[in-house]
């Protein structure tokens, strides 16, 4: 038996129209329910999200025009001689965010690579309980940390690294290091000291995110991987690296938005600077969390205006690095398995 | 006796002529997940230019005795094994072998066809290759290819498109792509483990062929679920069971004009006759 297609219909008669029809979805009352529910949740997040930058673009309105593009350009704060930008700041907070990364970053590739690759069963379990807890670790305790513990230490580092390096600008600070009697003050409380405690605290989130999406590297590549000849480092070269390539560039980068806007541990160590300077071993910098937190108590409301709009720059900055990782993340081969 | 053995790799890769492959003994292999035994006592031999088949009912053991004679029944954490497995006389076991030469020596093919899917599907052909450290001029490079696409029976479909991504391939294709892979590092031993299990009727004729053309070159032992299959690409049948709650063994090995037309035990000629499994 075999089913014919039916014929066209004969000259004359117009051909019945084809075309989708209605199907109801269907939904359980206590399908509809959650439904509604759960959307009114997701629609909250939204709205709550978009009435902080609402909040924070109104308020930013006044300075703006008091200011305008010499918001952006001057590198002074000091409102009681009405003079007010954020140049110097913002580079701070760039140079403390970025050298944090690039102290996290290869921390945070090789936890999730021997976790995912080489931990067996106990110690794997054991150490993803302990990176989860040091994302618990209040920021105020690192910034203890970072103030009594690394200091004392890491100025004899930047000191080293001024005295045999220091001909490069980036590494230079104003003072003799060799001098017997070194100016230890000219190596404290900068960049370079408020990125340890920064980097420990973006750490466990770049870490969590590269560790699931190598977690996902398809097992029947690693297996051919292996069934080649090649080793564990080979596998992981050419299986589980390039899979995951878009979940470490969009955790660095959700790493790195975390980073621009902590506060009250880079509050602890570094003492305010204005000079527009790149010199992260030297003493002194600012960042605009830290600027907001230090100002925000004496503050008049003209003032409060203009740290709001400090405070809605690192918004908007944040909210773009985030979205580029998304996008990262999305565009990748593991991007669909991933959270982010 | 390593020394030896290194020698005759750096040798036969250097030589394109094909020898029939390796001799492959499998003695007294027992193996375990965790305490769970699935296969005890196992012995077979795997001779040169001849398709071994092994065919048996799921679950007796067949796969995790394929992935012992290239030791990557070890990958799995809890797997434990005993016996020996002799490759021309010397236990891949032993601790004087690198395991990565004993996997360079015998290749596998996957039941998922596996190709790099990021990969050109000339990249993905000299992958081995990298993985294993050698390099390769490009005038050679581009023999290799041809020669490893060729042997897989997958040269004439895409020869004009070998920057395509391997990903990009059907099934069947992948599949033909992942025993191109296998070549080029010169295995003396490819195994396949259901090879044809996801592949259509068509690609599946395509690999049975492909079958045939390499068996004069390297040793083959392929695991089969298809007793047709089975019965047409192998000189050599072993039969694998499980017995309820007991660990796999074989029944029966020999021919496979026998194993299929006169077999001895009455379970096997059950089971060839589709009469359970």
């Amino acid at each position: 038996m075999t089913t014919l297609l039916p014929e066209a219909p004969p000259d004359g008669d117009p051909p019945v129209e084809d075309r989708p029809r209605v199907v109801s979805p269907g939904f359980t009352t206590g399908d509809q329910v959650f439904r509604r529910g759960t959307t009114v949740i997701g629609v909250l997040v939204l709205v709550i999200t978009g009435a902080i930058g609402l909040f924070l673009g109104y308020q930013s309105i006044p300075t703006l025009q008091r200011y305008g593009l010499g918001f952006f350009t001057e590198n002074q704060w000091q409102p009681e001689n009405d003079i007010i930008g954020i140049s110097s700041t913002l580079l701070g907070t760039l140079q403390v965010a970025l050298l944090a990364l690039s102290m996290a970053f290869p921390l945070a590739l090789g936890t999730a690579l021997f976790i995912t690759e080489y931990a067996p069963g106990r110690i794997r379990s054991a150490l993803v309980s302990l990176i989860d807890l040091m994302a618990a670790i209040p920021s105020i305790v690192w910034g203890l940390w970072g103030f009594f513990l690394i200091q004392p230490h890491a100025k004899n580092i930047a000191r080293w690294l001024t005295e045999y390096a220091g001909w490069v600008p980036f590494f230079h600070v104003d003072t003799d290091p060799s001098a017997a009697l070194w100016a230890q003050t000219r190596f404290t409380s900068s960049v370079f000291i408020a990125s340890f405690p920064v980097a420990m605290m973006i750490l466990p989130m770049a870490c969590a995110v590269m560790r699931g999406v190598f977690a996902q590297a398809p097992a029947g590549e690693r297996e051919a991987a292996l069934a080649l000849g090649g080793t564990q480092w080979g596998a992981i070269r050419t299986v589980v690296i390039p899979f995951g390539k878009g979940g470490i560039i969009g955790g660095t980068m959700l790493a790195l938005g975390r980073a621009l806007g902590e506060t009250i541990a880079v509050v602890l160590i570094i003492s305010p600077d204005f000079d527009l300077k790149v010199r992260p071993l030297e003493v002194g910098t600012e960042t605009v969390s830290a600027l907001i937190a230090g100002r925000f108590g004496e503050a008049t409301s003209a003032q409060l205006s203009a740290l709001l709009t400090a405070g809605f720059v690192l918004f908007l900055i944040t909210l773009v690095v985030n979205t580029v990782a998304a996008v990262f993340v999305n565009r990748s081969r593991s991007g669909s398995a991933t959270d982010l | 006796m390593t020394s030896t053995l290194d020698d005759v790799i750096s040798e036969t890769t250097a030589a394109d002529v094909p020898r029939g492959g390796s001799d492959l003994e499998a003695v007294d292999v027992s193996a375990w997940f965790g305490s769970a035994k699935v296969l005890d006592r196992v012995s077979l031999r795997m001779q040169p230019a001849t398709v071994t088949a092994l065919i048996g009912p799921s679950g007796c053991g067949k796969s995790t005795f394929l992935r012992i004679l290239n030791r990557m029944h070890e990958t799995n954490p809890v797997a434990g094994l005993a016996g020996e497995v002799l490759l021309d006389g010397d236990d891949i076991y032993s601790p004087t072998l690198r395991i990565t030469s004993v996997r360079q020596r015998i290749g596998m093919v996957f039941q998922k066809p596996n190709p790099f899917p990021t990969l050109s599907i000339e990249d993905n052909v000299t992958a081995g290759l990298k993985l294993i450290g050698r390099r390769v001029g490009r005038s050679e490079r581009a023999d290799l290819v041809e020669e490893c696409l060729r042997r897989g029976g997958l040269w004439n479909e895409v020869k004009d498109r070998l920057g395509d991504l391997g990903g990009a391939l059907s099934g069947g294709q992948q599949q033909r792509l992942c025993i191109a892979r296998s070549l080029a590092v010169r295995p003396d031993v490819l195994l396949m483990d259901e090879p044809c299990s996801a592949l259509d009727p068509t690609s599946t004729r395509r690999i049975e062929e492909t079958i045939h053309e390499l068996r004069d070159q390297v040793t083959i032992v392929i695991v089969t679920h298809n007793m047709q299959q089975a019965a047409r690409v192998s000189q050599r049948c072993a039969f694998f069971l499980a017995e309820q709650g007991t660990p796999g063994v074989i029944v029966e090995a020999g021919d496979t004009e026998q194993v299929f037309g006169s077999p001895v035990d009455p379970r096997t000629s059950d089971y060839v006759n589709g009469r359970f499994g």
